[in-house]
């Protein structure tokens, strides 16, 4: 079997303590209820897509993820440490093992690309020789080393991106969450993220969470492969999908579906059914 | 409101407590101060200058009354220092800086570059706010004494250029007059009004919501607030020393 082979480079999702557990999560702002009783995991080096309409709360529930937020009730484990019960002041340790990209790109504008996939290293006193190593190979990464002098204002929003996945990965963290890196960009732009996105996975089998509300991104995410020897993103061999890139759906605050690829697709919920079309 | 004036009072108390913790942005203090001192250098000069010069134009008209237009330099001396030196250079700057402070910390927050820094593990109060408060509190001390100097001579080229009175009676009694309650009353004012200018600019900049709109909104409350706030806190520092050593 074609998956077997794949299966002997990836760690095997199941076989540790997942990265990210929501168990019983809601919150809301205002008064408002935003995510209802939202539980679920993302286990190690497994791929995760969140998907859903636009307001119903998919940043809110990163940012949960990371700790930027609280929830009203629920506990949510990340690294097998509990964030939704941690002080601030402790939270910024464990953030270091998590690189998030936001979804405006939420570069620092009045730092140069260099500085912005810096940050994090000259934060921790990273000397200044590995400083320079490590971002011209995140930036090498997402093929942007040329604009290391430049400010986020000279870049395209595409760009900006690719920055934002750059300042993500320098760290070489144990989690990504994405979110909607492909928003409000042209479909062509698009696919180069996603490519990062699946180059990111299949490279370095990172446990991620990923906000998309376009199912065209979700569905390339799950059927292609990255090609080392030709750097690119292909079809997978017999258009097989990914194993370990699995979906959730949220509606209305609630989470709806979590499942795989197939199930996804198979679903006879009407509102996935429609979603879908 | 209440739980806004709470707010206020944690980000305040914690940029301060950040002072003792091991990190201490010093180049981000520094730019700030530049941007804040130098920046405001020239207004703070022009402002001082015209308002000694003002003030010695009235009292002297309305000592002339008394036949005691001897002591302009006295009037101009007490009043620069006590008063209208550190509350005026303060408007000014909060004019400039606290809604500077209010909208770029803001267009951060709105573009989530906050955020962003927090998720790159950096305290965002530790990195933006303590360093904008102690430059502040910093410079606006020393802008103070420029103001007080300048306008004293401001108040001194009207006396002498405008009134024909005697240049050395004019300093003599400006600088007679003045004992160390003065002095004190006068500097302690900016390292209050720097306080609230820089916390109230943060505040209102950390707490922006609703995109560009909401920028505008908190740049124009964190001027509001921190002026109506200074002169509110400068009758209180007033009545206390005149409490403590009786002028
Ligand atoms: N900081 C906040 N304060 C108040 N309400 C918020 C905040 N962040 C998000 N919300 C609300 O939560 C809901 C979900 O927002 P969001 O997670 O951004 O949706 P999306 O799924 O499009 O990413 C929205 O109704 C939004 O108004
Ligand atoms: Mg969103």
């Amino acid at each position: 079997m074609a998956t077997e082979t794949l299966a002997a480079a990836v760690p095997v999702p199941g076989d540790q303590e997942p990265v990210v557990i929501f168990d019983d999560v809601s919150i809301g702002f205002d008064g408002k209820p935003v995510l209802k009783n939202i539980s679920f995991r993302v286990a190690v080096g497994e791929t995760r897509i969140l998907l859903g309409p636009a307001g119903v709360g998919k940043s809110v529930l990163l940012k949960l993820a990371n700790g930027l937020f609280r929830p009203d009730s629920g506990r949510i484990t990340v690294f097998g440490q509990e964030v939704s019960s941690m002080p601030e002041g402790d939270l910024f340790g464990l953030r270091s093992r998590i690189g998030m990209v936001f979804q405006e790109s939420a570069l620092f504008d009045s730092l140069t690309v260099r500085d912005n996939v810096a940050f994090r290293l000259m934060e921790d006193k990273v000397p200044e020789s590995e400083i320079n190593d490590r971002v011209a190979e995140a930036l090498r990464f997402v093929e942007l080393e040329h604009t290391m002098q430049m400010f986020p204002a000279q870049l395209s929003g595409g760009m900006r991106r690719r920055v934002a996945i750059a300042r993500a990965i320098v760290a070489k963290p144990d989690l990504l969450l994405y979110d909607s890196p492909t928003g409000g960009l042209d479909p062509i732009t698009s696919t180069t993220i996603v490519e990062l996105v699946v180059k990111e996975r299949d490279l370095y089998h990172t446990s991620s969470l990923l906000v998309t509300h376009r199912l065209q991104d979700a569905y390339t995410l799950a059927t292609h492969t990255f090609n080392k020897a030709e750097n690119h993103m292909e079809r997978s061999p017999g258009d097989k999908t990914n194993l370990y890139t699995s979906f959730l759906m949220l509606r209305e605050g609630e989470l709806v579906f979590d499942g795989s690829t197939h199930e996804l697709v198979t679903s006879d919920d009407p509102f996935i059914k429609e979603y879908l079309t | 409101m209440v739980g806004s004036v709470q707010d206020y009072a944690v980000l305040s108390a914690s940029s301060i407590a950040n002072l003792f913790s091991r990190r201490l942005y010093w180049s981000d203090i520094a730019m700030q101060a530049d941007r804040i001192g130098v920046g405001s250098l020239p207004i703070v000069i022009l402002t001082g200058f015209f308002t000694g010069g003002v003030l010695a134009l009235q009292s002297a008209s309305t000592l002339a009354q008394f036949g005691a237009t001897a002591i302009t330099g006295q009037l101009v001396s007490f009043s620069m220092i006590k008063e209208l030196g550190p509350v005026l250079t303060s408007l000014m700057v909060s004019g400039r800086n606290a809604s500077g402070m209010a909208s770029e910390l803001g267009s951060m927050m709105v573009t989530e570059q906050i955020d962003a820094m927090r998720a790159l593990g950096t305290d965002p109060i530790k990195k933006l706010v303590t360093p904008r408060v102690v430059a502040t509190i910093f410079m606006l001390f020393f802008l103070t004494i420029v103001s007080d100097a300048v306008g004293i001579a401001g108040g001194a080229s009207v006396s002498i250029l405008m009134l024909g009175q005697d240049g050395s009676q004019y300093f003599h009694t400006a600088y007679q007059s003045l004992v160390f309650a003065d002095i004190l009353q006068g500097l302690v004012k900016p390292v209050f009004f720097g306080f609230i200018i820089a916390t109230i600019g943060c505040f209102y900049g950390m707490n922006t919501r609703g995109g560009t709109q909401g920028v505008g909104r908190s740049t124009t409350q964190a001027v509001v607030y921190s002026s109506v706030l200074i002169i509110a806190v400068d009758f209180v520092i007033s009545r206390l020393m005149i409490g403590i050593f009786g002028r």
